[in-house]
């Protein structure tokens, strides 16, 4: 799609050391995070961990305890919301009721006292953008969840914002129109050029649209980086959990050799230094075979399309996910028994729950 | 048959409302429709000619402005005052308190506050009386008090309550991410007010206005506890025209008064609606 949006390439937005509490509770603790120029970030927690305390920083509705924030060069730290120029899209619906589609993209514009034949070009442009050019005169009532939060994100663009801030912007809406949305969030910031901040509780969405993630807890990130680096590095055993399905498997570790489902395999760094503990290991990882004397009892088959799912009990009780491909899926079924296999070459060890 | 009691039921719903209506609405309109046109049971126009009478008009003149002016001024500082309130903590006890004041003060402040008057401020109240006395002032003057200066003193006190209670839930509606919505776009507090917050809630501010006004404009009890000589409004001349010796035999006079005050709320209600519709083409 052609559109007159000017290339920018976005402002590198800083955050250093922000804190925020709330009586006991400590939203943010020390927080510090980099968005490059033009870059898109997830932050992705579970509910709580401070996700939209931060953003909420960054946009200026709120103040931090302590720390800094930078946009470019310019601290904003104790700017007023209005002076500040970011564009936010919020997770419950926000646009103003008495006012058109266009109306509402233009609002930004009319406030800076942009004259009315260039607002409404741009509005169109906006709502063009956003794949809404024929809905201009409607009124929010008017429009479904997935058209409200469109015009939001046109809404949020038309200003031209140093910085968009979407927090769960998609939260309200059912998977389908989400995952196609969430699409559509990242074609239009990637054409616009601005550096975005995306918040959500929802990884596969984190994972889908962001340059990076940073993987929140309890106020803190606890690792920034690229999503399969996310997948396949975690460098904890919470972000390891918290993204993608994760297996818990008894093991023992020993001067840095961890004994699993009988195979001694590496420890990754910041697993549990010694004694026994949970080995965290992927469905992909897993390697179901039909043998006799196998330890393992199939539970379920599910095809998945590409992949099968294998769900597999183990002699101490506990179940195992695993993963098999077309050939050998098609020898399972359940009550069979089977041999369970770890095909990495090292793993990352938790303390056991 | 089973489709058709579907159907009938949702209408069934209604009834016992249509039959409030019918009680409390449909047949006393009828009553002083046809009370208006008749006189001594025969068709008449004698009592719709009454209303062309100077000291009606002059009762209705004042009637209307007593309602106008003391809804504008309860929608003004009701609504002020409303605000004060949903700027504090929404649950908190000051919040709370003060609806439940409004509540009981939109019911009887009006008579509360007559009678207060006439204790300390009628030509022998008590603080007339002192100042009289000691100061030598006289605050009873021509007896501004039981006039209409001294009615749209008393009705502010029971209209300005009751914007505050009509008027509380328009502004629990205003979402706070309007407001932050707003003020991401780099609107400053005025201006969310001018764009966003003024027309968002001009229509129920209007309503409310106008429930005041209706609420004025056919208030009896308040009146009629300040004043006890002259008609000086439409519903003290209702009173007049049932129970006075001297328009005896002009019973239904009562009846004509009645109707010009309906004609009135209804026009009142006609230019709201039609002033919504224009002001407000989101709402439908
Ligand atoms: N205004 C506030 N007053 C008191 N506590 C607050 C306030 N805002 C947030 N908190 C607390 O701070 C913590 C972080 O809240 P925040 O809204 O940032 O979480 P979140 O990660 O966005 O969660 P969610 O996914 O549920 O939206 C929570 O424990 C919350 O209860
Ligand atoms: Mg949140």
């Amino acid at each position: 799609m052609a559109t007159a949006v000017t290339e920018r390439t976005g402002l590198e937005v800083r955050l250093e050391g922000l804190s925020r509490h709330f009586g006991d509770v400590r939203a943010l603790d020390n927080l510090d995070l980099t968005l490059h120029p033009g870059e898109l970030v997830a932050l992705l927690g579970p509910s709580g961990c401070g996700k939209t305390t931060a953003l909420r920083l960054v946009a200026g509705l709120d103040e931090p305890d302590a720390g800094r924030i930078l946009v470019g060069d310019r601290d904003v730290t104790h700017m007023p919301a209005n002076k500040r120029d970011m564009g936010m899209v919020f997770q419950s619906y926000s646009l103003f009721p008495h006012l058109t589609t266009q109306e509402n993209v233009a609002f930004g514009l009319k406030l800076r006292g942009t004259d009315r034949g260039a607002r409404e070009k741009r509005a169109k442009e906006m709502l063009e953008l956003v794949g809404l050019g024929h809905q201009a005169n409607r009124y929010a009532n008017q429009l479904s969840g997935g058209q409200q939060q469109r015009v939001a994100l046109a809404r949020a663009l038309a200003i031209e914002p140093s910085v968009l801030l979407l927090d769960e912007p998609l939260s309200a809406l059912d998977a389908k129109v989400r995952a196609q949305l969430r699409d559509e969030i990242r074609r239009v910031q990637l054409e616009v050029g601005t550096t975005a901040l995306f918040v959500t509780h929802d990884q596969e969405e984190a994972l889908a649209v962001a340059d990076r993630v940073g993987v929140m807890n309890k106020g803190k990130i606890e690792q920034l980086a690229e999503p399969e680096t996310l997948y396949n590095q975690p460098a904890s055993h919470f972000v390891a959990e918290f993204v993608g399905l994760m297996n818990r498997v008894p093991c023992h570790v020993a001067d840095g050799r961890v004994e699993v489902l009988g195979a001694t395999l590496g420890a990754r760094e910041g697993s549990l230094p010694s004694g026994p503990g949970d080995a965290l290991v992927r469905p992909e990882q897993l390697e179901v075979a039909a043998a006799e004397g196998g330890s393992g009892r199939v539970i379920t088959v599910s095809f998945l399309g590409s992949i099968t799912r294998v769900r597999v009990r183990m002699p101490n009780g506990s179940e195992l996910l695993a993963q098999a491909s077309g050939a050998e899926a098609a020898r399972l079924a359940a009550d069979q028994v089977v041999t369970v296999s770890i095909t990495a070459a090292d793993v990352l060890v938790a303390p056991a729950d | 048959m089973k489709t058709r009691a579907r159907r009938l039921l949702p209408t069934l719903g209604l009834v016992p409302f249509l039959g409030y209506l019918t009680v409390f609405l449909f047949i006393p309109t009828i009553i002083i429709v046809v009370g208006a046109f008749t006189d001594h049971g025969r068709a008449s126009l004698t009592n719709i000619q009454g209303l062309a009478n100077p000291t009606v008009w002059q009762a209705l003149k004042q009637s209307l402005i007593l309602s106008a002016s003391t809804a504008a001024i309860g929608a003004v500082f009701g609504s002020l005052l409303a605000y004060a309130l949903v700027s504090g903590n929404p649950s908190g006890l000051a919040r709370r308190a003060a609806t439940s004041v409004c509540g009981v003060l939109a019911q009887f402040g009006g008579v509360m506050l007559a009678f207060a008057f006439i204790a300390t401020l009628s030509y022998s109240g008590s603080l007339t009386d002192l100042l009289r006395d000691h100061a030598g002032i006289d605050i009873f003057g021509s007896g501004w008090l039981f006039a209409l200066p001294g009615l749209i003193l008393v009705y502010s006190y029971f209209q300005i309550p009751l914007m505050v209670i009509v008027f509380l839930p328009a502004l629990d509606g205003i979402r706070v991410q309007w407001r932050e919505a707003a003020e991401n776009l780099g609107a400053t507090t005025w201006q969310f007010w001018r764009h966003v917050g003024g027309p968002l809630l001009f229509p129920a501010f209007l309503g409310s206005a106008l429930l005041l006004f209706a609420n004025a404009f056919a208030s009896y009890a308040t009146a009629a506890a300040l004043v006890s000589q002259g008609n000086p409004i439409t519903p003290l001349y209702i009173r007049a025209a049932l129970t006075s010796e001297i328009i005896l035999g002009r019973q239904n006079l009562a009846y004509a008064l009645a109707l010009e005050m309906i004609v009135v709320v209804a026009i009142v209600m006609a230019a709201y609606a039609l002033l919504v519709r224009r002001t407000s083409k989101w709402l439908s």
